[in-house]
């Protein structure tokens, strides 16, 4: 019998990608494609689902090219995707209505606004555990009715199809049209206790019911793919932090995976009951496999971490590369008193600061470049302290230990403070591809390649750990140290809107 | 007392001219900057060139500092650069070797250690990240030797005996001499037992785009795993030199 593998497609927002997977969880072979980012005006950003259709197929093909294998030899193709980013196309001829609207994008600003009225932000959290936000992908949508001639009317006559970009790819290969529960958290519209498209929200936020897809699981055969994968069962849809939560093999209340790029995300698993949260924190889903219960999840978001160390490199001039943010580090012995909070464009979670902008305080004659390196790093580390607190008082599960992967776990020295900060262990798992492997993951087990769940993290080994290392003195003060230079960061602009809590 | 030399003094404003800005010069800026006759300039340019000291860029036919001076200096490749790069392909090399892998980089005649990915079976591993080795007892060190120009063994005569870890330690120079060369000819290398009893090391080169060796990437175990009859398992070796080549190739190393 020829070998068996797992195809899992990544829909990002920069490239599509296409790893394929043996059944011990190894990397087989990658393809990769970029597609352009389309900025039509300020805060606009779009893509061109069309491009990004050719563009899977091509890494796909890819992948299979360099790995040696034949479609027949993938026992399923499992999803991953950017979230929230929204697409309308015909249903006859599969053309895009317009291009997609990025999550980035923030031209629902104002729509966001009036949609809020006198509640304000927190208008639908209970039904759907979201602040009215730009990122998601609702009122994206009814942007699109709004402004596209003739869109409504064509929607309400079911003409039209909306859909995530897991919905784009599912309906291309298989032609149903279908979203999972993971993609489906993040539009606002579902209910996170019925799993289904909430009617007073959509009444609410004026979304015709006939043009959005059947709520599925993350895990089950969705369809055969036709075309140039034909008879491949296509067999999972998760977003794609939902899908770093799965590969991380999450699968307890209170485990909890960082994944650390530009940005950070915390995904904390709370088990088969959403929690609502207090401290600012999104209430998701994590992940549902077939007919099991839904397990739901806490999410924080850290807007500026790699940024930050980008920034040190292309603006201040201080690093050549990302990477040598360590060496510069390491050339001191602390942070010589010197913080540096990254506000750029206000403070998220917990804080919700839009006046604040960032700040570098404690500065002495004393204070170095290696010491504003140390600030930089010490910052992903602080802001994580922040997120995880919160989900520690939401949840009532202290974190034992935090599963970490993404670009910057390639820096030691942020890893130790992480570990220093948090005081807990903080491990890496060997393969560092956890998005793709969580999407495998969840096709793997639809289609019985994999047997159960216990037999993924028998898949799941540690490449790295680090234990905390800071005298508790000192992890008390260089805190309250941090907590001080936020307080420096509020109120820095002035014209915004009061905050609220 | 022999005079200066005009053309090296030249040489040398032409590098510090060249080191001061970030990006590339025109033969015409170089030329005006130091007021020296465009042929000269050029005549002074393609020595440097030749050398390895300045590069000219293909596309606007601007100098630039080459890798050979940045060499001279500091180490050309930063260590955490390094292991940023060589993440996924050590991961990859535990995987599929069963084995802890490390990436070493030279530091003062000894090995530092700047990338550990620990063995995948869940036992307690210690990360050792910034340990020191020898050269001569470890396959990574030995790799070095062998193919880093930087990493000559000639300063242990000067320093005196090879110091020995256990009965299997190579402590001759002519023994050394004649494993680098095999290391050399066979593009890899093994540490038996030389530095830890029981214990195993293989390790290949790894190349930048110049060709240059900016580290050393291998696997460690029991020798029950790693060895066949004594001599290190063929198949691990070839685990070991595949990742090589893979994270050279990330680096721009073109395939040998």
């Amino acid at each position: 019998m020829t070998q068996q593998y797992v195809a899992a497609i990544d829909q990002g927002t920069t490239s599509s990608r296409c790893i394929i997977f043996d059944r011990d969880g190894r990397i087989v072979s990658v393809g990769q494609r970029e597609h352009r980012q389309i900025f039509p005006q300020p805060g606009w950003v779009e893509h061109d689902a069309a491009e990004i259709w050719d563009g899977v197929q091509q890494v796909v093909h890819e992948a299979l090219e360099k790995g040696d294998i034949t479609p027949d030899q993938l026992a399923a193709v499992g999803i991953t995707n950017q979230r929230e980013t929204t697409v309308v196309w015909d249903r006859e001829t599969g053309e895009p209505v317009h291009n997609a609207i990025v999550w980035q994008d923030t031209r629902t600003d104002d729509l966001i606004r009036r949609l809020g009225g006198v509640v304000g932000q927190e208008r639908f959290r209970e039904r759907c555990g979201l602040p009215l936000a730009t990122y998601f992908a609702g009122p994206k949508l009814r942007w699109l009715l709004d402004e596209v001639p003739g869109l409504r009317e064509r929607a309400e006559r079911g003409e039209v199809l909306f859909g995530t970009m897991d919905s784009w790819i599912i309906w291309k290969l298989t032609g149903q049209h279908i979203t999972d529960v993971t993609n489906a958290s993040r539009t606002m519209l579902m209910n996170l206790h019925t799993l289904q498209w909430d009617p007073e929200i959509l009444d609410a936020i004026g979304i015709p019911a006939a043009v959005l897809p059947e709520i599925r699981s993350s895990a089950e055969v969705y369809g055969e793919a036709t075309g140039f994968l034909a008879g491949v069962p296509v067999a999972s849809a998760l977003g794609d932090q939902h899908a770093a939560l799965f590969g991380q093999t999450c699968f307890s209340p209170g485990e909890v995976k960082g994944t650390y790029g530009t940005g950070t995300f915390l995904v904390l698993n709370t088990g088969t009951e959403p929690v609502m949260s207090a401290n600012g924190l999104l209430t998701t889903l994590g992940y549902k496999i077939g007919d099991q219960p839904a397990v739901y999840a806490l999410e924080g978001a850290v807007a500026v971490t790699g940024s930050l160390v980008q920034w040190l490199r292309d603006n201040l001039g201080l690093i050549a590369s990302a990477p040598e943010i360590e060496t510069l580090a390491l050339t001191v012995e602390d942070n010589g008193g010197c913080y540096i909070v990254p506000a750029f464009s206000g403070l998220f979670a917990p804080h919700w600061r839009s006046d604040a902008r960032g700040v570098i305080t404690g500065l002495t004659g004393y204070v170095n470049k290696g010491h504003l390196a140390r600030a930089v790093l010490e910052a992903s580390a602080w802001q994580t302290r922040e997120v995880v607190d919160a989900m520690n008082t939401d949840s009532g599960i202290p974190l034992t230990s935090l599963k970490v992967d993404g670009g910057m776990t390639a820096d030691n020295l942020l890893m130790q403070t992480l570990a220093d900060v948090l005081d807990v262990e903080v491990v890496r798992p060997m393969v560092a591809e956890t998005t793709c492997l969580g999407a495998a993951y969840a096709a793997g087990l639809a289609v019985g390649y994999w047997k159960d769940m216990e037999s993924l993290r028998a898949n799941w080994h540690k490449a790295a750990e680090w234990s905390p290392r800071m005298d508790p003195k000192v992890r008390e003060r260089e805190y309250r140290n941090w907590t001080k230079a936020v307080q420096r960061t509020l109120g820095w602009v002035e014209h915004d809107e009061q905050p609220q809590d | 007392m022999p005079g200066r030399i005009q053309s090296i003094e030249r040489a040398a404003a032409v590098l510090r001219l060249l080191a001061g800005g970030n990006r590339g010069l025109s033969l015409g800026e170089i030329s005006r900057s130091l007021e020296l006759p465009k042929g000269t300039a050029l005549g002074i340019l393609r020595t440097l060139q030749h050398v390895g000291f300045v590069e000219q860029d293909s596309g606007s036919s601007h100098y630039r500092l080459g890798g050979g001076v940045l060499s001279l200096g500091t180490r050309y490749l930063d260590g955490n650069e390094l292991r940023a790069r060589a993440l996924n392909w050590a991961d990859s090399l535990a995987g599929r070797s069963g084995e802890s892998v490390r990436i070493g980089t030279l530091h003062k005649h000894q090995v530092l250690i700047v990338h550990h990915v620990f063995r995948p079976d869940d036992s307690r591993q210690i990360l050792d990240v910034g340990t020191l080795l020898p050269l001569h007892a470890t396959a990574l060190g030995k790799v070095l030797l062998a193919f880093d120009p930087l990493a000559t063994p000639e300063y242990y005569a000067e320093g005196g005996a090879l110091e020995s870890y256990t009965p299997r330690t190579i402590t001759s120079f002519d023994d050394l001499t004649a494993q680098l060369s095999l290391a050399r000819a066979s593009g890899w290398a093994a540490d038996v037992e030389e530095l830890v009893e029981g214990e195993v090391s293989i390790a290949a080169p790894i190349r930048d785009r110049r060709g240059m060796t900016v580290g050393a990437i291998g696997v460690r175990g029991a020798v029950e795993r790693l060895c066949e009859d004594g001599k290190p398992d063929m198949g691990q070796v070839s685990y070991v030199r595949d990742a090589a080549r893979a994270v050279s190739r990330d680096l721009g190393a073109t395939p040998w």
